[in-house]
């Protein structure tokens, strides 16, 4: 994976140094709130519901051991003793002290992370398939270019102050592990007829109260242009975007607004300008950053043999891993949602075993997923067993991936500023409820969100599940028919929302209309594309 | 009755106006009445608080009921978490604040 290079970590360091100033200059009353604000927040400080919140980057979810351990030890040193998972790939805590901010900062520069860019109307945190690198089906491993473009996008002044935050997910295989068609801009890179590689740009996607699926607006964009491509994307929509209204700003409502041809028109325009301007990295750079990320030392001579004869261990390889490009080889999951439990919370412990088990079964790596669960992405199919033995000693072992339990819930209004209800504890009731169903319902993703910021991506659940506040009480509403695959759908809103007690049982009931119409192996998504809303609305409100 | 609230500067936590300091226990919190911008100003300009804000309460025989269950939740802390709130001992005390 990327290690920083002397300009890299040179940024990191002095960020941390210029912060450590602010703070200072903060807490002896030198700045005021409002002019301190916009500072921490660019170091990804919020002031949330009950004290300060940090949230940390991880680059394309890619993470190293000893990252994944300096997680684990910040959780102890600064925090109380545990750290959330997000749907950005990244890492929050919940319970920060602001002198103590730059001490974290300065901890975390130490193993090459930083807080920077995951917050404010900037480019964010770029994501990436949890697979990357390993999946079978990848053409190449998307980290590279994404790794280019987190480059690009570091402290670039022209985008610091964008109309709205702004995301961009890199993928490389037709299966879209990213939610890619739901960002600002989703890259896939792919191969043209000839056999070379380019990317397929997607622009004007996203969640939030204004759901949009981001349209394609060129099929094929050489490497060696990729760079000035999103330039001319970005410039576009930093000119035109609507800085007048908070919630009209993102760009999804520009490509909507303009349409996606007289967007893709301006794009091109500034496209052929930009390459007059040679702003494109040269390759060879792009070639530095792929040096980083060859396949490591693969046993080309690894068995694929599996010993199932443990019939726990053999449901958890059956739902939790995935194929691996190499032989004698796998993915292995491991599920942050424990039956009741906190989806993406983990303890300090258990961040430092899976940081232990990265390095002793997976190559130093493990990555983090937008579903709030980590990837060891290069298992020896031999140490497998031995590896999911300590996992559910630890209250990891849960074989639960893409099943009912297997919820993504935002923080909601447990921790959330934002929030208009909380969201963890229906996912709790939820996974309480279903999680002895799962293996007669199969996959079916569930997602809640606690307010209309959309954190959780209810709008892409199969099964989604939207907070409000109706009148200073808790209210949910219910939609159906989300996905965030290559086949991405929005989720459509049932009727009239249900309390807490309420939400849960119609879940359930829609559970109960799939399995009482599911047609052979149907998923519970393509039971209701075929059979449509009416079928669950009956049930549901009877 | 109208009650001030805000964040501590440094730690972050919930604090509430007691009438000569900013408490931790929301159950200190008394009636500003029509003081509250001026506590407010003065409060911030001497940046002994963050994002100072009014809210509403109540007292009842339970003690003091804030307006909406967003200051209730603050008041108490996170109530998946209740080892973590002010009141760890009371496992019920989550199901009070919704």
């Amino acid at each position: 994976m990327y290690k920083y290079d002397p300009y890299d970590q040179a940024m990191v360091d002095t960020r941390v140094a210029e912060f450590r100033d602010q703070t200072k200059r903060r807490i002896d009353g030198k700045l005021s709130e409002d002019q301190f604000k916009p500072l921490r927040l660019m170091n990804g400080l919020y002031l949330q519901l009950h004290a300060y919140m940090l949230r940390v980057a991880v680059p394309y979810g890619t993470l190293n051991a000893a990252q994944m351990r300096m997680l684990g030890d910040i959780a102890d040193k600064y925090d109380r003793g545990y750290g959330h998972f997000t749907t950005r790939q990244n890492i929050q805590y919940n319970w920060i002290k602001l002198d103590e901010a730059p001490d974290i900062l300065a901890d975390l520069a130490s193993v090459e992370m930083h807080a920077i860019q995951t917050s404010g109307n900037c480019i964010r945190n770029i994501s990436s398939d949890q697979y990357a690198g390993a999946a079978a089906d990848e053409i190449v491993d998307p980290r590279p270019y994404a790794e280019l473009l987190r480059q690009w996008s570091s402290f670039h002044p022209e985008f610091t102050y964008l109309p709205r935050k702004f995301k961009i997910a890199v993928i490389a295989s037709e299966t879209d592990r990213a939610a890619m068609k739901l960002h600002d801009i989703g890259i896939q890179i792919v191969r043209n007829a000839a056999g070379e590689l380019g990317c397929a740009f997607y622009a004007g996607g996203g969640m939030g109260r204004t759901p949009m699926i981001a349209p394609c607006i060129r099929e094929f964009v050489p490497l060696d242009q990729m760079v000035t491509y999103a330039e001319a994307a970005l410039r576009v929509y930093n000119r035109y975007g609507r800085r007048d209204n908070k919630y009209k700003a993102r760009i999804k409502i520009l490509v909507h607004e303009l349409g996606a041809a007289e967007y893709t028109r301006q794009v091109e325009e500034e496209f052929a300008h930009l390459l007059t301007q040679n702003i494109e990295p040269p390759l060879a750079e792009l070639e530095r950053i792929k040096a980083h990320f060859t396949d490591p030392a693969f046993d080309t001579a690894a068995s694929d043999t599996l010993d199932r004869s443990d019939p726990d261990f053999a449901l958890w390889v059956d739902t939790n891993c995935h194929a691996h490009k190499q032989g004698g080889y796998i993915i292995a999951t491991i599920s942050l949602k424990p039956v009741g439990g906190i989806p993406g919370d983990a303890s300090a412990d258990q961040i430092r075993l899976m940081a232990d088990l990265a390095r002793d079964y997976s190559f130093d790596e493990c990555r983090v997923t937008h579903a709030q669960n980590i990837v060891l992405p290069h298992v020896r199919k031999a140490d497998l067993y031995a590896l999911w033995q300590k996992l559910d000693a630890a209250g990891l072992g849960t074989a639960n991936l893409d099943a009912i339990d297997d919820i993504i819930a935002c923080p909601g209004l447990d921790y959330c500023s934002l929030a208009n209800a909380r969201s963890i504890p229906v996912a709790q009731k939820l996974s309480e409820r279903l999680a002895p169903r799962r293996g007669e319902i199969g996959e079916l993703k569930l997602k809640i969100s606690g307010c209309i910021n959309a954190c959780g991506h209810h709008h892409a659940g199969h099964i989604g599940i939207l907070g409000v506040d109706k009148k200073g009480t808790e209210n949910y509403q219910l939609l159906l028919g989300g996905c965030e695959g290559a086949d991405t759908s929005l989720g459509k809103i049932t009727g009239p929302g249900f309390d807490e007690d309420g939400i849960v049982d119609a879940v359930e009931k829609a559970t109960d209309v799939y399995l009482a119409q599911k047609q052979g192996s149907e998923r519970f998504l393509d039971t209701y594309r075929r059979i449509g809303m009416e079928p669950f609305k009956e049930a549901i409100y009877g | 009755m109208i009650i001030l609230t805000g964040n501590d500067l440094k730690s972050g936590a919930v604090v509430w106006w007691d009438g000569k300091a900013w408490s931790l226990s929301a159950d200190k919190a008394i009636d500003v009445g029509s003081e509250a911008d001026a506590i407010i100003a003065r409060e911030s300009a001497a940046q002994r608080v963050n994002a100072a804000y009014a809210v509403d309460g109540e007292r009842t025989g339970d003690g003091l009921r804030l307006g909406h269950i967003k200051e209730r939740i603050r008041a108490l802390g996170p109530t998946v978490r209740m080892d973590l709130t002010l009141n760890p001992g009371d496992p019920e005390a989550g199901k009070r604040v919704v």
